[in-house]
């Protein structure tokens, strides 16, 4: 290639709902109990480093109210790895939390760092972490088809409910926002040149 | 890489400053930070020994995000800096940071000569194809056929090679990573930081404010189907051949880094001078 095969056809200013293939990589498939919450621990520390990276730069450019959803979703991922360290009696992080590999650029949980707009509302929010949600949902259950470890399947089940749990939450939050009107990401002032 | 190996282990929070970027959301180069400083922490160089030099533009901010020393430089010049630190303290792991406007135009001729004289430095380019901050002019990558309000129907040109030129000039380490990738571009840097010589890597990174349609880069790139190979000529013809989005270790050379052990702290700026212009 030459420079030009990276022109792709332009897109508009619109938010993917990012919703690919979510399971481990065959090589990444747990053995045990504490491989399998080494990995659900990892998902949820990156869901909660992006979910602050979000609400940094939102907060940067004064986008209050989704800073706020995304500093609490950063919250609620972070009350599950702390879960996560309690019920597996951890007081450190386990060696094997180092870089894992998925299926997908990141892991199942976290939500693709371009896939964010400055001008987002909190419905565009509540869509990216509701397609979090189902991508952690659908990876345990993957999972615990894929496993022959009792275990392993036993809390893979288990966690794959919580995440199911967690969907019905952030519908239910999304039930109560408004649908962002169809000019949302126009800006009077925008920083692109203008005639 | 020099040093390495403290006692307490380090993670990517030591790398960290408490500055919080004013990058645009959704900008590439915010998992491009998270990658330097998990490669850091893979390195294992703590941070007063690492040293993050740049440019100008939106990703030339990078050293003020990181705990390391760090310098924010003139535009084009952060690789003429970074040699100059290098050989004057060749204890420090450097790395050198900036984005495509910064590396191949203003500092088109310093990112030839970098390759050429091979002093152990890490050059990461974060390459989104535009000038975003002075508002999305064209940049020596863009291709030729985009078209904007500041470059109606595209400006024709052919776009700037990175990869080929930095092989073709002699650069020992070669890598195309992709920003969306933030683990696989760590692993990258991590190997680039610790392989002698002048290492390169261009990273893909989305400038979703005047370049939207990058968003779509995620669908397209993929590893690279081959190992890395020692023979530039071959990792020159594969990267020519490929479509772009081809990432991963290209070219690993084995040239023989710049002696930096040679410049005597008795040395002068004239000494310097009178070295390099060899």
């Amino acid at each position: 290639m030459t420079g030009s095969g990276r022109g792709v056809p332009r897109n508009p200013a619109v938010l993917p709902a990012a919703d690919a293939q979510s399971g481990p990589l065959p090589d990444a498939m747990p053995r045990t109990l504490s491989e399998l919450m080494t990995q659900a621990l990892v998902m949820e520390l990156d869901a909660v480093q992006r979910y602050t990276e979000f609400a940094d730069a939102m907060e940067i450019h004064n986008n209050r109210d989704v800073a706020a959803l995304f500093r609490t979703m950063a919250s609620i991922e972070q009350k599950h790895a702390d879960q996560i360290m309690t019920t597996m009696k951890w007081s450190s992080l386990p060696i094997a939390a180092g870089p894992h590999r998925w299926r997908t650029f990141d892991s199942p949980e976290t939500t693709a760092s371009e896939d964010v707009h400055y001008l987002m509302q909190p419905y565009h929010a509540l869509q990216l972490a509701l397609a979090a949600e189902r991508r952690a949902a659908r990876f345990f259950g993957e999972l615990a088809l894929a496993t022959k470890v009792a275990a392993v399947r036993k809390a893979a089940l288990e966690m794959q409910a919580e995440e199911h749990e967690h969907v019905e939450l952030v519908k239910s939050w999304l039930a109560k926002v408004a649908p962002p009107a169809a000019n949302w990401a126009d800006d009077p002032d925008p920083p692109h040149y203008m005639d | 890489m020099n040093e390495v190996a403290s006692c307490v282990p380090l993670t990517a929070i030591d790398y960290k400053s408490s500055y919080k970027p004013i990058w645009c959301p959704g900008c590439g180069d915010y998992a491009v930070l998270s990658s330097i400083t998990k490669a850091l922490a893979v390195v294992a160089v703590p941070p007063e020994k690492v040293s993050v030099v740049s440019g100008i533009g939106c990703s030339s901010r990078i050293p003020a995000y990181t705990s390391c020393y760090g310098f924010h430089g003139v535009h084009g010049r952060s690789l003429a800096a970074a040699t100059g630190l290098k050989v004057a303290r060749p204890d420090l792991t450097v790395l050198v940071a900036g984005g495509d406007g910064d590396g191949y135009s203003i500092g088109g001729n310093h990112f030839l000569h970098a390759c050429r004289r091979n002093v152990d430095l890490t050059y990461l380019v974060m390459d989104n194809h535009v000038y975003g901050m002075t508002k999305g002019q064209p940049s020596p990558t863009t291709e030729p056929d985009w078209d904007s309000k500041l470059s109606p129907g595209g400006t024709g040109l052919r776009s700037f090679h990175p990869l080929v030129i930095a092989l073709a000039s002699g650069a020992n380490f070669v890598a195309r990573a992709f920003s969306g990738d933030p683990k696989g571009t760590a692993d990258i840097l991590a190997q680039a930081i610790a392989h002698p010589g002048f290492s390169f890597i261009e990273i893909l990174s989305p400038c979703v404010t005047f370049r939207p349609e990058q968003r779509e880069w995620k669908d397209h790139v993929h590893a690279a189907p081959v190992a890395p190979t020692d023979d530039p000529a071959r990792a020159a013809r594969r990267i020519m051949t490929d479509d772009g989005f081809n990432i991963g270790v290209l070219y690993i050379g084995d040239r023989t880094p710049y002696p930096l052990r040679r410049i005597q702290p008795s040395c002068t700026p004239a000494d310097l001078a009178a070295d390099f212009a060899t």
